[in-house]
């Protein structure tokens, strides 16, 4: 099988030293092959490593050990888990994309160009940027008013919406989205679930986390159980 | 990624008699990269970026600079004429206190001109143009052209400083905690004109600061001083939001959230 992502191994401890240097082992031997066009959600209780299993594939956490196969839009392959920062960085702007639950606003940016920003990255001309990031905006419902404002006074769902554009305006092989409709309306929450379906449709591989059971049958082909480990001795 | 790195320093180690300023810094910087040296007063941080810009001699260890034709220079040994020309051409300083990097005295346009002239620039009227354009890429209004700086605000002289240092178009440039002793909404319209110019002209930057909220917003990667010693070094969020050294998590869980 051709995949987009190929994990394994992966394991994920946190040793807090100002807590007396104790370690809290979240994932041991955590795994998953994504086939592009595929759609995985990961389920399992709250603290069971789901997010931290998104942020280990999007390297905002360091793996302790295992491979983070990632594939390249010119098919070459790169190890997540062992790549250098800018190594990182370079896949964050190619082939790894991410929304999150919570939007990090930059004091003064409006929100059509924290939209546009991962399109401008990739070498889109600033104004074709600008006119993608108003038509996702636009799909979203943000209002047309909102557009020209940075995001830091938006309430959490138009920021949530401002986070969806700029994860969906460029055309990511892989896509990892945690909650990607929490604090969503029902309006809205369809619009995510077309935005998922063309992503998969074009061949992007998605890795998500989906509270919302319903969202979660609809766009999922697939659920991995992230199984809790027991609390080291 | 087989790009060499633009600045590589290796083994630096310098004591200020009994205080051990650097003790064994090794970094490289690639071109285009943001790198933020992070820590409080007296780790260390700002004797390594005067040793890394070759104003101080380390007593150990070596800074190389790569030249734009590829050649490797030893930043230490090239003299001090050859280290000023460079810091006059391809590389740029942006102090704490804007005093340090403006000439008080002469115009705002004046001030930026003159860098231009030291890369060789002659048109008068080209020169005043370009100088006037920097002005307001910096929202200082043109206006103020031929106002000297010591009449700016604390706020606006640093976006003057700012336009000097990148008028030319550096390839490397050394910022030394220039969001410091500025208020915070003035700091805030720094940073994003930093971050805006820095990605548009794809100029490699140092910026030592203790501002961890600066830090994630403007650079790739991250170093951690303390005591002279680089603790921990990596990719900017994950050393923030995965930090391993502790006094690494000492220093992120100290930051107030607003």
């Amino acid at each position: 099988m051709s995949w987009t992502l190929h994990a394994e191994g992966l394991a994920k401890s946190f040793t807090l030293h100002l807590r007396g240097g104790t370690t809290i082992p979240v994932l041991q031997g955590a795994g998953l092959t994504v086939a592009p066009g595929e759609c995985v959600a990961l389920s399992g209780p709250s603290g069971a490593g789901k997010s931290t299993l998104i942020r280990l594939l999007q390297g905002n956490y360091g793996a302790d050990s295992g491979r983070i196969l990632v594939r390249r839009p010119d098919g070459s392959v790169a190890d997540l888990a062992a790549a250098p920062p800018r190594e990182v960085v370079a896949l964050r702007r190619d082939t790894v994309g991410h929304v999150s639950q919570f939007l990090r606003v930059i004091p003064r940016v409006p929100a059509l160009d924290v939209v546009a920003e991962p399109l401008a990255a990739r070498g889109v001309p600033r104004e074709e940027a600008r006119a993608r990031a108003a038509a996702l905006l636009r799909r979203l419902n943000l209002p047309e008013r909102l557009h020209a404002l940075p995001p830091a006074t938006f309430s959490g769902g138009e920021q949530q919406r401002v986070n969806l554009a700029r994860g969906f305006a460029a055309p990511y092989p892989l896509m990892l989205l945690d909650e990607p409709t929490a604090s969503l309306d029902a309006v809205n929450r369809e619009v995510v679930i077309a935005l998922i379906a063309e992503a998969k449709a074009r061949g992007a591989a998605i890795v998500g986390i989906f509270h919302d059971a319903e969202v979660r049958d609809r766009v999922a082909d697939r659920v991995l159980e992230v199984a809790p480990l027991r609390e080291a001795a | 990624m087989t790009d060499d790195p633009i600045l590589s320093a290796r083994g630096l180690s310098l004591n200020f008699g009994a205080v051990r300023a650097l003790d064994d810094v090794s970094l490289d910087l690639w071109p285009g990269e943001v790198l933020a040296i992070v820590g409080e007063s007296g780790s260390g941080k700002s004797t390594l970026l005067r040793v890394l810009a070759g104003e101080v001699r380390p007593e150990a260890g070596q800074v190389l600079y790569r030249d734009p034709a590829g050649a490797a220079r030893d930043v230490h040994a090239m003299g001090e004429p050859a280290r000023r020309r460079l810091a006059r051409t391809e590389w740029g300083f942006v102090h704490q206190d804007a005093r340090d990097g403006l000439r008080m005295a002469v115009s705002a346009g004046g001030n930026v001109g003159e860098r231009l002239m030291a890369v060789g620039a002659r048109h008068y009227g080209a020169i005043r143009e370009e100088a006037a354009s920097w002005l307001e890429r910096v929202e200082i209004p043109r206006a103020r052209i031929d106002d000297a700086p010591r009449l700016f605000s604390g706020g606006m002289r640093q976006r003057l400083q700012i336009a000097r240092t990148l008028v030319t178009r550096p390839r490397l440039v050394f910022m030394d905690e220039p969001t410091g002793g500025l208020d915070v909404s003035v700091q805030a319209r720094l940073l994003d004109m930093i971050r805006a110019l820095v990605a548009d002209l794809g100029i490699a930057v140092i910026l030592v600061t203790h501002d961890i909220a600066a830090a994630r917003l403007l650079a790739h990667r991250l170093v951690v001083m303390r005591h002279g010693r680089a603790v921990e070094e990596g990719l900017t969020d994950r050393v923030l939001d995965d930090p391993r050294h502790p006094y690494t998590q000492l220093l992120v869980s100290s930051v107030l959230a607003a």
